[in-house]
């Protein structure tokens, strides 16, 4: 997941990547032209016991090392493009792809956890194409390089390279594969540790409560214990790592001084390369181990790829029509349910089963039942915020498959169960619902949504400053918000889904009142659970356990069926029935 | 936040080497963000504000170490032994290089041949003319080396093996005192700080100090280390050059601070617009639906095309701009190399020093570098620790609750609950319950109406001691709950609370949370006579369904009917309802009405609602405004008085038969 992430991903920047190589190509090889201009020094400078030669040969190494510097700052400009760049596509991607997601990938995957990933995980990912444009890009040329330069020096102790590298790969990628694992559970460990605390701060009401103060300590305790074994593992390994490849290179060296000494003796071999070839095979292990360091930053970045790909890789369950049909304008706001089913996937019970609604303009229908009949489900078919699993839902005498997206949404106010606010002000809020809303319509709309009162008691009126989901206004204020937004919008069709509960019922029979002008040329579906608040609509449909048990006006269902005479019943005394 | 479960942490666990600190101090950076805002400003430590703190702070997270003092000690030792047999193997390798060499130079001149005759560089050593190289010689000194590099690593692995053990200790040490200091700390402390900033405080932070410990610690201690041993070596072959060496010092330290005084602006901007970004992302996921119906896609994208381009630009910088430190002191060590060597040359030539010295020197100016390079590159990551250390020091500082009172808790006989003239407040500046007097008796129900912020909630929160009080007090049978231990108190009442909370584990373990022990045939019961038994079986895998923190495949009536099954399960002598049943149908509510009835039969209970059915068949109602009672009594007589609740039960009943 990891490569295939960085290849697609890096695609577009391989020029960046191209350069970087090359600069690091440039600055690696004055990094080895260094102690072979110091070499001459020696030879040509010191023996000679010429000063001019001394200070030319000190200028060129000068030049060479602004070279150095002036590639190696080129590739950190050209890297950091490239995995910034990265970074930010991703991020996009994927903030693209859950803007196409339905409520069912939504639900699936949980916003939190989406939010972590187009963050946390891409940044992760970012900054390992970072270090690998730094540092590990340059430690295949170093090796190479050294290579050469060392067999150059002299081919007769090629040998010792031959057996050094691939010891010094075998030991370390030895180690490496004892801390991967660690890492992986170690990852997994900090997760649940993480995890403890969290529930423990935000439950931590109901912790003192029920006194289980002692549990959650014992609980985080072994989480806590969990995650130190394995960190101390992995850290054993890790410890293994320097000194066991101090021992390479150092028996490396000590190699090359005895055959090399040999070689000497025997006049095959001088003494300057005896001791230019100990300082490559140092450079030749120094790059080694800078491999082996970025290959430790991989475990985790695996995981945050394997998290990031699993996003990009999922494909909404609701996809747009291709071949869109334009609603038929003579039956604007025409809802219909035929035979709708609805099941979870894994689920056993559906959650709706042939539901079928019919709704016109001008006319109410309500939706009342239980806490999980299906309610909730319903009304998120008809804006498409998913896919019935058989039936069809059309609205405008098309169905919601064959609509543009935009020409659906259009049409619809939804006022959802939890009134959400987004951040910005009051004015901000009611243009979501119409985007061009004069202050006039809007001051309208607060009217008929009875939050004209509290809105105009904030100092700085519409534009009051509105928090994240609305938390600075209470739960009632909320919703009456909420309502304005989607009164603002004049849509052909209205859902409230549960959309009063938390008004008091003396504000929700004046809301109802005001709403009744607004909406007399618009359809509206009322979810809710307060008999008194749907007692008038035109058509009362009773689910239970998804399915329709009753259907017709109040007076009717109170006579015909008994679920709704037990709803009644459930909110109102004898009397005030009767009355 | 996104604080969840996988709101990740930093938990880079490789080591940094000299080469990788920088890189991975980048990556602490990038991560900080999520920490929330007062993450900013971290990590100014030698160069930003923090100026101040960055010692006392270090050294407290030092002294943490404390109780492993003797396992650090010795660290400490075996890691200079380490460094010492590391700094003495070149010079003996040299030996062996000498041997080579004079008999390299022997073997050129015939046997016999004068020192005289000998070339100046060979001058006074010990090359004897017509003699090859003594491998016997050579042997010897390179199996010294051979162990002298053995003895060092093992030094080496157990200097590390056992740090790694200390520094796990430490942190675990830290966690759990965290953790301890979680379940000390009162309520108010929870409502004072955001959420989301705490979290970040106990996950992201720790975890951050971990990753610091583990990094630095032995790359810091070695690289220290060799700085001196590798300076007292060139200072022993010549005073003038080290002199020189010496000068890349303060230039290495001049120029890494310059850079991180850029990089560190470049940071902030980049945390300010990263936690931007993240707000963006935040609410258009949260809002998702809406987002959506309401059209506003290309909105949200648009504004997320906009902060996304804004953050790539600052990090470029931020990452670009921090990127430079490795360069330049590679360019620094560079230059020091070229000066030495031509200076060195220069020396030689005026017959000052030997070539040996010199290339000697060269090695140990490379080694010299290497170190500073690695402390410089492990600045940020260790002023991004001790910012990090620096804000769990503050949480384990903040205040704790009062100490316990310790009249050992009777069982609660009768339940009788008296608030006695209590005085309480969230903040000193607004007091909201000065003088409140109420007798709860034994089985009553006593249900608590009003406006939002009368108070209500704030009454039951005193009774389960979750505030302690500010004047007044308030008794369990006689006996005042300030003298009892809080768990006595507590677990004698059973809570239904207004937020849901379920943590993440299957339904049964949730309801099971109530009493632990409970087998699951009592479970069962408690799950049906509260109606969770209906709905769990549409679930995919009924009471062994996953519900997560956020519930998000439960409906909020059905998260509520667990948290009342959790409060059955525990059988308590004293009830609180807050809003119990509030995301509960009406119907369901009947239902678990009959329920609640049967299980408040004989046992003193609160009730908070808004639906005055819900209270009706209270015995003792009080209606709450503004932090006092303004009436107390039955429905019957409170309706008929022609007060605050008959005007809230007719705005009702008109509501309703309208």
């Amino acid at each position: 997941m990891l490569l295939r992430l960085l290849r697609e991903r890096l695609q577009p920047y391989r020029h960046f990547l191209v350069a970087v190589l090359g600069l690091q190509f440039v600055s690696v090889l004055a990094m080895l032209y260094l102690p072979s201009l110091n070499a001459r020094i020696i030879d040509d400078g010191i023996a000679q016991g010429d000063t001019d030669v001394i200070l030319r040969l000190g200028a060129i190494m000068l030049v060479v090392s602004i070279a150095q510097i002036i590639a190696s700052v080129a590739a950190a400009w050209f890297g950091a493009r490239a995995a910034m760049s990265f970074g930010r596509d991703v991020r996009r991607d994927i903030f693209q792809r859950v803007g196409t997601f339905s409520a069912r990938e939504l639900q699936h995957f949980g916003a939190p956890s989406l939010i972590t990933r187009g963050t946390n995980d891409v940044t992760q990912v970012q900054m390992l194409v970072l270090m690998a444009c730094l540092i590990a890009a340059s430690s295949p040329i170093m090796m190479i390089g050294g290579v050469i330069m060392a067999l150059r020096e002299d081919v007769g102790l090629g040998w010792i390279l031959a057996v050094v590298v691939p010891a010094l790969f075998v030991s370390v990628g030895f180690v490496v594969s004892r801390m991967i694992p660690n890492f992986r559970l170690m990852q997994g460990r900090i997760d649940e540790v993480n995890r403890v605390l969290r529930e423990q701060i935000t439950g931590i009401r109901v912790v003192r409560a029920f006194v289980r103060e002692p549990h959650e300590a014992e609980r985080f305790a072994r989480a806590n214990g969990d995650l130190t074994d394995v960190a101390v593992r992995a850290g054993r390994w890790m410890a293994l790592m320097f000194p066991l490849v101090m021992i390479v290179v150092n028996v490396a060296s000590v190699g090359v001084i005895w055959f090399g000494g040999q070689r000497v003796d025997n006049g095959q071999m001088e003494v300057g390369a005896l001791t230019a070839f100990l300082s490559y095979l140092m450079q030749i292990l120094m790059s080694v181990m800078m491999a082996t360091f970025m290959l430790m930053q991989v475990p985790r970045s695996a995981v945050c790829a394997d998290r990031i790909a699993e996003v990009l890789d999922t494909h909404s369950s609701v996809v747009p029509a291709t071949d869109p049909v334009a609603p038929d304008p003579a039956r604007r706001g025409h809802l219909d349910l035929a035979e709708v089913t609805v099941t979870y996937p894994g689920a056993d019970a559906p959650v709706l089963c042939d539901v079928d609604l019919s709704a016109r303009p001008g006319r109410t229908v309500a939706v009342i039942g239980s806490t999980g009949s299906g309610k909730t489900t319903l009304l998120n078919l008809v804006p498409r915020l998913f896919d019935t699993s058989s039936g069809v839902v059309s609205v405008s005498g098309v169905s919601v498959r064959d609509l543009e997206p935009s020409v659906l949404w259009d049409q619809i106010g939804l006022v959802p169960q939890k009134a959400y606010l987004f951040s910005g002000t009051v004015r901000s809020n009611l243009e979501h619902g119409k985007g061009d809303a004069t202050e006039a319509e809007m001051w309208a709309a607060l009217d008929v949504a009875q939050a004209r009162d509290f809105v105009e008691a904030l100092p700085e009126g519409l534009d009051a400053p509105v928090a994240q989901g609305g938390t600075n206004f209470s739960g009632g204020q909320r919703q009456r918000l909420a309502i304005a937004r989607a009164v603002v919008r004049e849509p052909a069709i209205y859902l409230f889904d549960d959309s009063f509960s938390a008004l008091d019922l003396a504000t929700d029979a004046r809301l109802r009142a005001a709403l009744e002008p607004v909406t007399r040329d618009a359809t509206v579906v009322v979810v809710a659970q307060r008999v008194s608040t749907i007692r008038d609509a035109d058509e009362i449909l009773v689910l239970e356990d998804g399915r329709v048990v009753g259907r017709g006006t109040h007076d009717e269902l109170l006579a015909g069926c008994t679920t709704y005479a037990e709803i009644v019943a459930s909110q109102h005394s004898a009397e005030e029935v009767s009355a | 936040m996104s604080d969840h479960g996988d709101q990740s942490d930093q938990s880079d666990q490789a080591p940094t080497p000299a080469s990788k600190g920088k890189a991975l101090e980048a990556t602490e950076r990038i991560e900080a963000p999520v920490a929330g805002p007062g993450r900013g400003p971290m990590g100014g430590g030698m160069v930003g504000q923090k100026a101040m703190d960055f010692g006392p702070s270090a050294r407290r997270m030092v002294a943490r170490m404390r109780p492993d003092r003797v396992a650090a000690l010795f660290v400490v030792a075996l890691t200079v032994g380490s460094v010492l047999l590391m700094s003495i193997g070149p010079r003996i390798l040299g030996h062996a290089t000498d041997l080579v060499f004079s008999g390299f130079i022997g073997r050129q001149f015939p046997a016999g041949t004068p020192d005289s005759a000998l070339p100046d560089a060979v001058q006074g050593q010990d090359v004897i003319p017509g003699q090859g190289v003594d491998f016997g010689a050579v042997g010897e000194v390179l199996l010294l080396v051979l162990a002298i590099y053995v003895a060092a690593s093992l030094l080496s692995w157990g200097a590390g093996y056992i740090l790694n053990s200390v520094v796990q200790r430490t942190v675990y040490r830290m966690r759990q005192d965290v953790e301890v200091k979680i379940n000390r700390l009162p309520l108010g402390y929870f409502d004072r700080s955001p959420r989301g900033e705490l979290l970040s405080r106990v996950t992201n932070d720790i975890d951050n100090i971990s990753t610091t410990l583990q990094q630095t610690m032995s790359q810091l201690l070695t690289s220290l280390m060799t700085v001196v041993a590798v300076l007292a070596m060139m200072l022993w072959i010549s005073p003038l050059l080290a002199l020189v060496a010496l000068i890349s010092v303060p230039i290495s330290l001049a120029a890494t601070r310059a850079i991180m005084k850029r990089s560190q602006g470049q940071f902030v901007q980049q945390w300010r617009r990263t936690g931007q970004l993240n707000a963006h992302i935040e609410e258009s996921f949260s809002g998702h639906s809406l987002v959506k119906v309401f059209g506003r896609q290309g909105e949200v994208e648009r504004v997320f095309a906009e902060q996304n381009d804004e953050l790539y630009e600052v990090s470029f910088k931020a990452q670009f701009v921090s990127g430079l430190i490795m360069p330049t002191m590679m360019f620094i060590g560079n230059l020091n190399y070229v000066v030495v060597a031509v200076v060195g040359a220069l020396r030689v030539t005026s017959g000052a020093l030997t070539i040996g010295e010199v290339q000697a020197f060269v090695q140990y100016t490379r080694q010299f570098t290497q170190p500073l390079t690695t402390v410089a590159s492990m600045a940020n990551l260790l002023q991004s620790g001790v910012a990090s250390a620096e804000r769990v020091f503050e949480l384990l500082d903040a205040d704790e609750e009062p100490v316990e009172g310790d009249v050992a808790a009777a069982e609660v006989t009768r339940g009788e609950v008296a608030f006695e003239h209590v005085a309480f407040s969230y903040d000193e500046d607004r007091p909201l319950i000065s003088d409140l007097s109420l007798v709860a008796r034994p089985g009553q129900t006593v249900a608590i109406v009003g406006p939002t912020g009368a108070g209500k909630t704030t009454l039951v929160n005193l009774v389960m001691r979750f505030y302690d009080l500010d004047g007044g007090r308030i008794t369990l049978d006689g006996v005042d709950v300030g003298a009892m231990p809080r768990s006595a108190l507590r677990g004698q009442i059973g809570m239904v609370l207004q937020d849901t909370w379920l943590f993440a584990g299957t339904i049964r373990d949730n309801i099971a949370y109530g009493r632990p022990g409970a087998t699951d045939e009592e479970v069962l019961e408690a799950a049906r006579a509260t109606f969770v038994d209906r709905f769990v079986h549409s679930l995919p895998d009924g009471y062994d369904t996953l519900v997560d923190e956020e519930g998000s495949n439960l409906s909020a009536g059905e998260r509520q009917l667990i948290t009342i099954a959790r409060a059955f399960l525990t059988n308590p002598a004293l009830l609180i309802l807050d809003e119990a049943t509030s995301s509960v149908d009406t119907r369901t509510e009947l239902l678990l009405q009959h329920a609640m009835a049967a299980l408040r039969t004989d046992r003193t209970s609160f009730v908070i609602a808004h639906r005055l059915s819900t209270i009706r068949d209270a015995d003792l109602i009080l209606v709450m405004e503004d932090g006092s009672i303004v009436e107390q009594g039955t429905h019957d007589e409170l309706v008929v008085s022609g007060g605050a609740y008959s005007r809230l039960y007719q705005a009702q009943f008109v509501g309703a038969a309208s």
